[in-house]
């Protein structure tokens, strides 16, 4: 009797403990997913409020959804500012996969010269390049502007991608430094033994290990310079070479004192989503880069 | 290694000797876009700093006028005033923000990967978008925030946020905050989940509550990491611009003037090419000195930790 006096109040107080833990998730969840509306709620409006009719793009977008049908208004008048939307998105692309192509190439190399060789002055040199860090470009504008000019490379979208490039260097020779230091001596001397040298060995030997480290690299200047804002605006002069947030500027602006909203809401959708979409599917070594900047 | 033996280690060496001149050619091309596109045009920002430069036409060198009038520029002090007020602020709004919720995000439980990439997605998109994203969301006729007010019956006029300093003001750190706090959260998680857990174990055993466990274990073992996310988020809110130049133009009365966007006025506005390298000289002097400030505060909390 006493026996099962004791179950009674045992479960009693089991229960009475998975109630409390079960308030205590449902407090949690329901905390989380207030937090995850505040951040998701913005994107999702503009994304859905895009897709408007032409008509409605002036009214505020309550309910946010199209619910008047599915139109893509928004994006043909986004169309019809500077050379068109497609123009500028391919100089936004041109000039961001440009700038992952050359900052992989240039920190691959570097990360491998810092790592393996021996000569004068390299501790030097490794830290002058982390230490254009600690300056700011928003504070030599001015001089890029005129050398540039001078090497024929003003409003031009090769010379804004050098300056994305240079940028990019102190990081990612840092993060390519690292991958390489990480790869055993044994595997190179093994190669080099096979007859694999120099850039050879580099390409077909290294490059697959240090692989994560590119990707690492890539992202960072993808999202960099498909983001930035103030050097394109400086450094691009001319309507058909503007990047998409240069662009904005005029759509921002908008026509005889009125902004076209629609027009705002699409350009907010084309200039974010491909940075959501690149997060999301290598988040992995996002996080990665994030760390090792953290660390650092 | 040392038990390679002699007759092992004695070729590797004298390989090691001679400098591998191979190696500079692999670093050329950083060093070569490192001194074009960066050490030369600092370089050539003090120089520039010490002319009359105009856009067209031949510089004239000045000595250190402009300097001097950079003392005496009352729109260059209120940059700076409007600049440190702005860091401030956003600098507590963040954090106030993101240290909930890297504690809200380092507990074990399900769909805690979920929240993190959500609360961390805005910090992937540009600051150019979200200030456009958010200059719609405040507009007062075709927006969400004021015309949602009215509609939940809060207000009775869907208020004009980016009409007046002290509404515009909170719009932009409302923005930023949104923007930003998913990076310092991940910076602060990575703090909080290098503490042993025994340790807050073992004073909660001791009777510690739970604001005492904050206070004299959690703080004092993030003080390295919480100097990083603060010196990252001083560094940051001293540059700011586009928030500035995109959301308010500037705006009410040319009261949200920040030190970038002044000298980006001086530069590429007025054209006054000196002056604003001079600007850039003190922007750069600031930020130096923080930086320098930084590498101790991180060294104390090592010293500390």
């Amino acid at each position: 009797m006493t026996l099962s006096k004791m179950n009674a109040s045992m479960s009693l107080s089991r229960r009475r403990r998975a109630r409390k833990a079960f308030r205590a998730e449902s407090t949690y969840h329901a905390t989380g997913v207030a937090i995850a509306l505040f951040f998701l709620v913005p994107f999702a409006i503009t994304l859905l409020a895009s897709f408007r009719h032409g008509t409605e793009a002036r009214l505020p977008p309550l309910p946010p959804w199209p619910a008047n049908g599915i139109s893509l208004d928004s994006y043909r008048s986004l169309d019809t500012f500077g050379a068109g939307v497609w123009q500028h998105t391919f100089n936004s692309l041109l000039v961001s996969l440009a700038t992952v192509a050359l900052t992989v190439a240039v920190s691959v190399l570097a990360g491998y010269g810092f790592s393996r060789y021996r000569f004068p002055l390299k501790n030097v040199l490794f830290v002058l390049i982390i230490a254009t860090l600690m300056i700011p470009f928003q504070s030599i504008l001015t001089p890029l502007f005129i050398i540039l000019a001078r090497l024929g490379l003003n409003n031009s979208l090769f010379g804004l991608t050098l300056v994305y490039v240079t940028l990019q260097l102190p990081f990612s020779v840092f993060m390519m430094r690292n991958a390489f230091d990480a790869v055993p001596k044994e595997i190179e001397e093994a190669a080099r033994i096979d007859g694999a040298r120099d850039l050879k060995l580099l390409f077909r030997v290294l490059m697959p290990l240090v692989l994560p480290g590119i990707a690492t690299v890539a992202i960072f200047a993808f999202l960099n310079a498909w983001n930035e804002f103030l050097a394109a605006l400086v450094l691009l002069s001319s309507n058909e070479k503007y990047t998409l947030p240069v662009l904005m500027m005029a759509v921002r602006a908008g026509r005889l004192g009125a902004v076209n909203w629609g027009a705002v809401q699409a350009g907010v959708a084309v200039m974010t989503l491909p940075c959501l979409v690149v997060f999301l599917l290598l988040q992995r070594y996002y996080m990665r880069g994030l760390m090792a900047g953290a660390v650092k | 290694m040392a038990g390679a033996g002699p007759g092992k280690a004695l070729p590797v060496r004298r390989r090691r000797r001679h400098p591998q001149w191979r190696g500079l050619l692999y670093i050329a091309p950083a060093m070569a876009l490192v001194v074009v596109f960066f050490v030369m045009p600092v370089l050539f920002t003090g120089w520039m700093s010490l002319h009359n430069w105009p856009l067209l036409g031949s510089p004239r060198w000045i000595g250190f006028n402009n300097y001097f009038r950079m003392a005496n520029d009352a729109r260059f002090v209120s940059a700076l005033r409007f600049t440190t007020y702005y860091t401030v602020i956003v600098t507590i709004a963040i954090f106030a923000v993101a240290f909930p919720l890297a504690i809200f995000v380092e507990k074990h439980r399900r769909f805690v990967g979920a929240y993190r990439t959500i609360i961390f997605l805005p910090v992937v998109v540009g600051l150019a978008s979200a200030s456009l994203l958010w200059v719609w969301l405040a507009n007062v006729d075709s927006g969400f925030v004021g015309p949602a007010l009215k509609a939940l019956g809060v207000v009775e006029k869907s208020p004009n946020l980016l009409a007046t300093f002290d509404s515009a003001f909170f719009t932009i750190i409302v923005m930023v905050v949104w923007k930003i706090a998913g990076f310092t959260m991940i910076i602060l998680l990575t703090g909080l989940q290098a503490i042993p857990s025994e340790l807050a174990e073992a004073a909660r055993i001791d009777g510690a509550g739970r604001w005492q466990r904050f206070r004299y274990i959690t703080l004092p073992l993030m003080r390295r990491t919480i100097a990083l996310a603060l010196i990252i988020s001083v560094t940051g809110s001293i540059l700011a611009f586009d928030q500035f130049y995109i959301m308010t133009s500037g705006g009410p009365q040319n009261r949200m003037i920040s030190v970038v966007y002044y000298i980006f006025n001086q530069s590429f506005v007025s054209f006054n090419l000196g002056y604003g390298a001079a600007l850039s000289i003190a922007l750069l002097a600031i930020l130096v000195v923080i930086s320098v400030m930084q590498l101790r505060l991180l060294r104390v909390g090592e010293d500390r930790a």
